[in-house]
């Protein structure tokens, strides 16, 4: 069979195309409804937003199953919204409420959920990938083909720990995929300025970890990849590391002007390779859905975000009691 | 509808800023990223974007403004079809959905009694217990193995603890009875194997982790304090860490500086960490058991000049002592010496000296420094009026000055001297013998302690 020219071809049937164009479109808006909080001083501190970078989580989510756990850095919107948990929970904690997942005393960078097994949301760079690990291993422990992901960035491929950890999971062949948020810039930092490796899943390689780049920008090939990474880790064959080549349209935080890359290089980014632009397109010109459908999604879209920021204005502030509480189960 | 566009606060900590330059015009239509002006603030030059889509109605604060403060209305944009001319007066305070102003309630000063309550004086075990001799290295080894009979999710994880038996022998025979899958061999890779310890406790498993000693856990120590200690209350008491990290900790002898440090106030100060630091066998079982019980991160600081220790140990199916209760090891009127740990050995020997001068010494053991029993040194002190602590570690924030700031505080007026902190120098631990001997604390110094608050 002669190769198809056209690698856009998606295997995938209009239902699933169209939940990704919403599960990614929840978190632009969400976040886009976040960055609009904070400059309202509803939102305070260090406010990390995921725009740009929806398709990773997206993804990876496609080939996750009941019980499969995750973790991540500070820049944790987006999975918290991609494994399911409540967008008013997320909002609310970010705006320090009562109603918050951590009942307003993690914020924005220390949120968890027990139920969803997302455990954070973690403020120390790095930190994650071991804690990640660690998931992993209890699963082992107990016998079942549950996987983890750790999710870390490019910044975070430079700490020790990361490696520590890599050495130990291929050592004891831990259902655990190491999924590398390659956005380019650690803080304000180039990847080139800061790291020896141009392909950093390639830093795999010497523990017997094998890993592949990903076009991060694009849902589909993110989820083929997860879903690869995923078989090998359920089957029992340790670690897997994914670099998924992505992109931040924002600052690293809120109070970031960027100044580090040009207008242009993020303008070029939104204007050819946005992760949403191309799964609505492939829906339009595949003739999957029309600009009606799509219309209805972006409005049950902004009801549900409208609702989340309004929960999160209402809810209360945290009881002064809970200063004492959950500091000892 | 018309909406206002709100002067943002663009930094943690940003009240106003200067609206440097627009980048649109009145009657520029834009889209939800599309930048709308550059905002100076104290730090930086920044971007603003639009996050809703729309028509620039009316520039409402011209560029080049200073002292633009947040929220404050700087443009309004209306929906394709409607005229600026629609736009109503623009409010000029900033709107009512503002950050809520904080409290004014204080909050709520820390749970902790004003005087000392009586004192748990229960004894650890039932009289009439037989007892049996039994070094405090075989008795943390029985702890744990106890454990890991009654509970499947216990596992003992570190460098060297199973094929080697234990660097310091701790783990003997533990390999033979768990096998790999519960007593497991790491690489020497502390800050890896503690973190990931941590994600297995977040998991639901109840890990022990041995430092080698204490001193490697330095490499750890993010682990144990930023992830352990703090997740149960980041996760408003959703998920946190069951879990013991335990090892050697202070002096051994002659092993130098990197090698010497007792961490004991170091961890105390933690919220979310426990921390016992047994001086007896019996404790090092009941506390050890306990620990591993517990549903918190608990640091389990042991001591290799300890470990060959023999002491009497009850012989009881299941032998616990609880944290936050500490012993009275010799009941005495005159002073107190409160100490725990191998600062215990120093303690009771200044007491039997000192007998034999007539000073009669009361002597408490802490045996956990968080939690600790504050009302059992309150209630001696109030009787003897006079203290002295004693502890291996470093002075500067040591255990005894804060032993010594609480007596202060809830027990002032019963004090006939001023508290004295014995602690090791304040040197990092020399190698030659004769200055070693000079850095650790020693009995004669407690004994000389004792003189000056007793005026002897």
């Amino acid at each position: 069979m002669a190769a198809r020219k056209s690698t856009k071809k998606p295997n995938v049937s209009a239902d699933e195309l169209k939940g990704y164009y919403r599960d990614m479109l929840l978190i632009r808006r969400f976040e886009e409804k976040a960055g609009q909080l904070y400059g309202m001083g509803l939102i305070g501190g260090f406010c990390h937003l995921y725009i740009g970078q929806e398709a990773v989580v997206v993804g990876l989510e496609a080939a996750a199953k009941e019980g499969d756990k995750r973790i991540t850095s500070y820049r944790d919107h987006g999975h918290m919204l991609a494994c399911g948990m409540d967008p008013n929970g997320v909002m609310a904690e970010l705006t320090g409420r009562e109603g918050g997942y951590s009942k307003g005393k993690g914020g924005s960078m220390h949120m968890f959920s027990k139920e969803k097994h997302f455990y954070g949301g973690h403020g120390i760079v790095g930190a994650q990938v071991p804690l990640g690990a660690g998931l992993a291993f209890s699963d082992k422990y107990r016998g079942n083909d549950n996987v983890t992901f750790a999710y870390f960035g490019d910044g975070a491929a430079n700490q020790g720990q990361v490696y520590e950890t890599f050495n130990m999971a291929a050592i004891w062949d831990l259902p655990v995929i190491f999924v590398i948020e390659n956005n380019q810039y650690a803080m304000g930092t180039a990847q080139a300025r800061s790291t020896s490796t141009a392909d950093i899943y390639t830093r795999g390689e010497p523990f017997g970890i094998p890993g592949e780049i990903v076009d991060g920008m694009d849902v589909l090939a993110v989820k083929a990849a997860s879903e690869k990474a995923v078989a090998h880790c359920r089957a029992g064959n340790g670690p897997y590391i994914l670099e998924v080549k992505t992109y931040r349209y924002r600052g690293h935080s809120m109070s970031d002007p960027a100044k580090y890359r040009t207008r242009e290089e993020v303008q070029k980014m939104r204007d050819e390779r946005d992760p949403i632009e191309q799964v609505r397109d492939m829906l339009l010109t595949g003739k999957h859905a029309t600009e009606d459908d799509l219309k209805a999604i972006d409005k049950e879209i902004k009801a549900i975000v409208n609702a989340s920021a309004e929960f999160a204005k209402t809810s209360p502030e945290p009881a002064l009691e809970e200063l004492w509480t959950d500091i000892y189960a | 509808m018309a909406t206002e566009i709100l002067m943002p606060a663009l930094s943690p900590t940003m009240e106003e800023g200067t609206l440097a330059k627009w980048l649109v015009k009145e009657g520029d239509t834009v889209n939800s990223g599309d930048i709308l002006a550059e905002i100076e603030t104290d730090k930086a030059t920044m971007e603003f974007e639009a996050v809703d889509e729309g028509v620039i109605g009316k520039i409402l604060i011209a560029e080049g403004s200073e002292g633009v403060k947040v929220n404050t209305p700087i443009a309004v944009l209306i929906e394709e079809g409607e005229s600026a001319d629609d736009i109503a007066a623009p409010a000029t305070a900033p709107v009512a959905e503002a950050a809520p102003a904080p409290a004014a309630a204080p909050a709520p000063a820390a749970p902790a009694a004003p005087i000392a309550q009586p004192a748990d004086l229960t004894p650890d075990w039932p009289a009439g217990t037989p007892m049996k001799q039994q070094t405090v290295r075989e008795a943390i080894r029985d702890a744990m193995a106890e454990e890991m009979r009654g509970d499947e999710n216990v596992f003992l994880m570190g460098e060297e603890v199973a094929e080697y038996q234990g660097a310091y022998k701790v783990s003997q025979g533990l390999l033979d009875e768990f096998g790999s899958k519960r007593v497991i061999d790491t690489p020497i890779t502390e800050h890896g194997f503690a973190g990931i310890a941590t994600g297995a406790a977040f998991g639901g498993l109840r890990p022990i982790v041995e430092f080698m000693t204490f001193n490697f856990a330095m490499q750890a120590i993010d682990q144990i304090i930023n992830s352990a200690a703090k997740t149960l209350y980041m996760s408003g008491g959703q998920m946190g860490a069951p879990m013991v990290f335990r090892g050697p900790n202070g002096a051994a002898a002659r092993v130098g500086a990197q090698h010497s440090q007792d961490y004991a106030a170091w961890y105390a100060q933690i919220p979310g960490l426990k921390v016992a630091m047994p001086y007896s066998a019996a404790d090092a079982k009941g506390l050890m058991k306990t620990a591993i019980r517990d549903n918190n991160p608990v640091i389990f600081l042991e001591n290799e000049i300890l470990y060959g220790r023999s002491f009497d140990v009850p012989e009881m199916d299941d032998f616990t002592v609880p944290f936050g209760k500490a012993r009275i090891w010799r009941e005495g009127s005159d002073v107190t010496l409160v100490s725990f740990g191998i600062g215990m050995q120093y303690a009771l020997e200044a007491a039997d000296k000192l007998a034999e001068e007539g000073i009669s010494a009361e002597v408490i053991d802490l045996r956990t420094l968080r939690p600790i029993d504050y009302d059992t040194v309150l209630n001696s002190v109030m009787k003897t009026n006079r203290c002295v602590t004693i502890e291996e570690g470093f002075p500067v924030a040591s255990i005894g000055n804060h032993l010594s700031a609480t007596i202060m505080e809830r027990a002032f007026d019963y004090l006939d001297a001023p508290v004295i902190n014995c602690t090791g120098k304040d040197v990092p631990m020399p190698y030659a013998a004769n200055l070693e001997r000079h850095a650790l604390i020693t009995t004669d110094e407690v004994i000389a302690a004792v003189k000056q608050v007793t005026y002897r």
